[in-house]
């Protein structure tokens, strides 16, 4: 199959690739990019377990082919702590034990993020669940993953009151 | 979802430390949340080729032909496994020489006897190449009707069920109790086919090194694993090294090594080059095990007073036409409930499926489901509360052995959730409760319990002279928390800080320590554990106690205690000595010990051991259109030692949703004329998501139990399942004066 180029800004950093035209986000940031926080639970968009954020907006990327996001801006879970200071979506799933065997948890994280950017969940729980229904998590540990929501949240508001002031 | 947390933490219980007993968030959790924790699938040695397997698309037959130069043609194959160039094995897939080695399907022939079974794996450069070209294969059959369902085959009585019990077990006489009842309930109840469905599908990257091969797949079971691929390809087993620092998600269908991953050891041979194979989702739906499905019909006599005369219960099943594994439904009336007769039987037909295996809570999740039904249907029949009901027919011994039990707080289960959940007002007849929108609503009761089971397991213990210690035994955490629990008894067992601990695990050239599976991994590897740092300090202590120049000498292994690194005279705690100083003066740089977890053959024989639970549904059901919702969750569980109850905790929460799950969401469905499973796949094979899950709360039970073995741990990953599953069911007829029958219940059950 003839590649053909792309530039994918992820994490901050641009790549300029040659790339299959069958060859999805997920498997570049996976297999060519060794990116490997990003997981596949389906490859059909069922799961949530490959979500990542596109130019600030989250997607599964088992669904996007990376030739159609050219000159995009992706966010992948290895790029929302800041070295060892955890982002606090990051740090409240820690505390609130809002998974188990963490294989679906970068995608609940960043569908975390996307949820918090989008503003429409607020503090009201069942907006949570409703808002992260597309990340299925097998070992049940939503309850933690509300908890973790909610408290990161008030972190972050936390932060931007100071921020403002 | 209350957040209370108790410790469960007894003075006498400790023999050094404290960290057994703290609710510590997950050592792994920095790893995990921040995309560095490495699964199987995330490595990629230099040179690796990817590897996509070809699945029969019929359920029995044989394929006819492979277009196996399209493949090959296709740019970037490498190279096409088939059964004509499958590298050779040392022995016979099929040959199986214990109830435990399963036959795997690793292209030995031509035939095909489950749908999604392995015909070919297409090896490439890319793993689009290999997708592309294993679509080329475009594979032809004779295919032979297949056979589907509980009616589909001739039906026998298996040899044994589960991990070999008897298939029959009769105690006293059913008929005489059934006959002397003063009321009697006859009902049937029908489970399904369910795949466990861990989010990290099966995968594997395997190098060969000359007879040396390197592998990263998930593993429950690391020297099982390493014992079974060292026997197909006739190679030490020492020679097979396996890491498995992380599975995602395991259930029962990682315990066992599966076909395709050691099809990717056979791809990795036949081009001479590492090998990555990851399974598709749809392609778990057959060679990696299943939860057989069930039909059961129970029958129960009870006197004038309510007490249980009888219990019959028989559970009907399915396995392959090819292997054996039978799921032991039945098998949970032997430990619940009082009566003077109880019968449990099994019968079994022969399907063209995968074989099914053990999948969270196997015999018991089925079994408690159906008993529970029926446990609420025999109260109803007797005019009593459900609670009262059990508490009447409560089991002080284990009815069908008559042996006592090695420790049971099923009673303060049922009193502590009852109170928590306010079932003190609840109605004794069904559809008399509605909430503010006029939606039907209903509560109901299970009773939760899993065997308290140990297997084998090794350590080994160090201390160095720098005062630091190192436990490491081969422990599997497939998110249970192994990582953080282990960590804990080491550092108690080592009586260091948990940070001067390094735990090492998840490795298959370290201690073996068993399997992680039947809610047993704690209680094992954590006896090994424990009895690795009791070696380490003994020697230690003699070391001290033995030297003149110690201030603890003289003082005998018996006479001192290890804490914070030093060890202490047990009669005079101002004298002792630090663990450098004592190896120091020894010219050690390093000591070690070993330690074997295994359950005690004595108290085996004289206990009964389970750890029990009570747990307490709300729904809500819609009265036009039948849509049930699990509102609350409230459940209570006993099961001995808790080493870290927040871990506890999220595995009860587990547990309980797929109680939930099995209750309303969780099918498999087979089409009846070709055999193949219709919904393999996240969307339509329905697992609770996020916007599924109540308010849930699990409360953690004191319990000392003295006999299970020295640490007093149960087990807690699969007793949720069991219990909340049938409360679900029972809230469900509460609501709506209608029984479920089948599961997951179904709006069209409710309706009409």
């Amino acid at each position: 199959m003839t590649s053909l180029p792309i530039s994918l800004t992820v994490n901050g950093h641009r790549h300029e690739l040659e790339v299959d035209p069958r060859v999805t986000l997920l498997d570049l940031l996976r297999e060519r990019l060794d990116l490997t926080g990003t997981k596949k639970g389906c490859d059909r968009g069922q799961c949530g377990a490959c979500t990542v954020l596109v130019d600030g907006k989250r997607i599964n990327s088992c669904l996007a082919l990376a030739l159609s996001h050219d000159g995009a801006e992706v966010l992948t879970i290895e790029g929302v702590a800041h070295g060892e200071e955890l982002h606090p979506v990051q740090a409240a799933f820690i505390s609130h034990d809002g998974f188990q065997c963490g294989f679906c948890t970068p995608g609940q994280i960043m569908s975390t993020l996307g949820l918090i950017a989008e503003g429409q969940a607020g503090n009201d729980p069942e907006r949570i669940r409703e808002g992260l229904s597309g990340n299925i998590c097998r070992c049940a540990a939503y309850g933690g993953i509300v908890e973790a929501v909610l408290e990161a949240q008030e972190q972050l508001a936390k932060a931007n009151r100071r921020t403002a002031a | 979802m209350t957040l209370e947390l108790s410790f469960n933490q007894q003075p006498g219980h400790l023999r050094q430390g404290s960290s057994i007993g703290q609710p510590l968030t997950r050592r792994d959790g920095f790893l995990k949340v921040t995309g560095a924790a490495r699964y199987a699938a995330d490595n990629h040695p230099p040179g690796t080729l990817y590897a996509v397997l070809a699945v029969a698309s019929i359920a029995r037959g044989r394929v006819a032909s492979l277009d196996v130069e399209a493949a090959k043609a296709h740019s970037g194959v490498v190279e096409v496994m088939t059964p004509r160039n499958r590298p050779a094995l040392a022995t016979d897939p099929d040959a199986k020489d214990h109830p435990f080695m399963f036959r795997l399907d690793l292209l030995q022939n031509d035939q095909v006897r489950y749908p999604n079974q392995s015909i070919a794996v297409v090896i490439a450069e890319t793993l689009e190449a290999a997708t592309e070209g294993a679509a080329l294969l475009s594979p032809r059959y004779e295919a032979l009707p297949a056979r589907v369902g509980l009616d589909g085959a001739k039906s026998f009585v298996p040899r044994g069920v589960g991990v070999g019990n008897p298939a029959v077990q009769e105690k006293g006489d059913v008929e005489a109790g059934l006959k002397s009842a003063k009321t009697r309930i006859e009902a049937s109840y029908e489970t399904p086919a369910q795949y466990h469905n861990a989010m990290e599908p099966h995968a594997i990257v395997a190098a060969w090194d000359g007879d040396r091969l390197s592998i990263d797949t998930p593993s429950q079971g690391l020297a099982m694993a390493q014992g079974r691929i060292a026997g197909l390809f006739g190679i030490p087993p020492q020679n097979v090294h396996i890491r498995s620092p992380f599975l995602g998600g395991g259930f029962g269908s990682k315990g066992m090594i599966s076909g395709p991953q050691v099809l990717g050891i056979l791809a990795a041979r036949l081009v001479g080059r590492p090998v990555k194979l990851v399974l598709r989702r749809e392609q778990m739906f057959g060679p990696v095990g299943h939860r057989a499905p069930t039909r059961q019909t129970l029958r129960m006599g009870m006197d004038g007073e309510g007490r249980l005369t009888a219990i019959d219960h028989r559970a009907k099943t399915a396995s392959s036409t090819f292997d054996d594994f039978f799921e032991p439904a039945a098998d949970a009336s032997h430990t619940l409930y009082a009566s003077p007769a109880i019968a449990t039987s099994h019968e079994a037909v022969r399907l063209d499926t995968g074989t099914p295996l053990f999948m969270r809570a196997p015999g018991e999740a089925t079994g408690s489901i159906a008993l529970e039904s029926a446990i609420d249907e025999a109260a109803h029949a007797c005019g009593m509360d459900p609670l009262e009901f059990r508490l009447k027919n409560y089991a002080e011994v284990e009815p069908m052995t008559g042996k006592p039990f090695s420790s049971k707080a099923l009673r303060e289960c049922y009193s502590q959730a009852a109170k928590a959940f306010g079932w003190a007002s609840r109605p004794l007849q069904p559809r008399l409760m509605r909430d503010a929108d006029g939606f039907l609503t209903g509560w109901g009761l299970g009773t939760a319990t899993f065997p308290a089971l140990m297997f084998q397991a090794e350590a080994r213990a160090v201390l160095r002279a720098d005062g630091s210690g190192l436990m490491e035994t081969g422990a599997q955490d497939m998110g249970q928390g192994a990582w953080t629990a282990f960590a804990q008894i080491a550092a108690d067992g080592l009586g260091l800080d948990i940070d001067q601990v390094d735990f090492r695990a998840g490795s298959s050239d370290l201690p073996n320590a068993g399997i992680a599976g039947g809610s047993g991994h704690t209680a094992t590897a954590g006896m090994a554990i424990h009895n690795a740092g009791a070696a380490v300090i003994a020697r230690l202590a003699d070391l001290a106690t033995g030297n003149e120049a110690s201030p603890l000498f003289g003082a005998g292994n018996e006479g001192v205690v290890a804490r914070g690194g030093r060890l202490y005279r047990r009669d005079d705690e101002n004298r002792s000595e630090s663990y450098g100083e004592i190896l120091t003066r020894a010219g050690l740089i390093e000591i070690e010990g070993h330690g074997t977890g295994a359950p005690d053959p004595a108290f085996q024989e004289a206990y009964a051991k389970h750890a029990h639970g009570a747990v307490f549904a709300e729904v809500k059901v819609d009265p036009d259109f039948g849509q049930i919702r699990v509102t609350r969750l409230v459940g209570a569980f006993a099961a001995g030692r808790v080493i870290n109850p927040r871990l506890v905790r999220s595995q009860y929460y587990g547990g309980m949703i797929w109680g939930v799950s099995f209750a309303l969401h969780e099918e498999a469905i087979t089409d009846r004329r070709s055999g193949r499973i219709q919904n393999a796949n996240l969307a339509e094979y329905h697992v609770p998501v996020n916007a599924d899950v109540p308010s849930v709360e699990a409360i953690l039970v004191h319990e000392d139990d003295p006999y299970v073995n020295a640490l007093g741990i149960k087990g807690v990953g699969e007793i949720g399942v069991t219990g909340t599953a049938g409360a679900v069911a029972n809230a469900v007829w509460h609501a709506t004066g209608v029984r479920p029958r089948r599961f997951p219940i179904r709006i069209e059950d409710l309706l009409g």
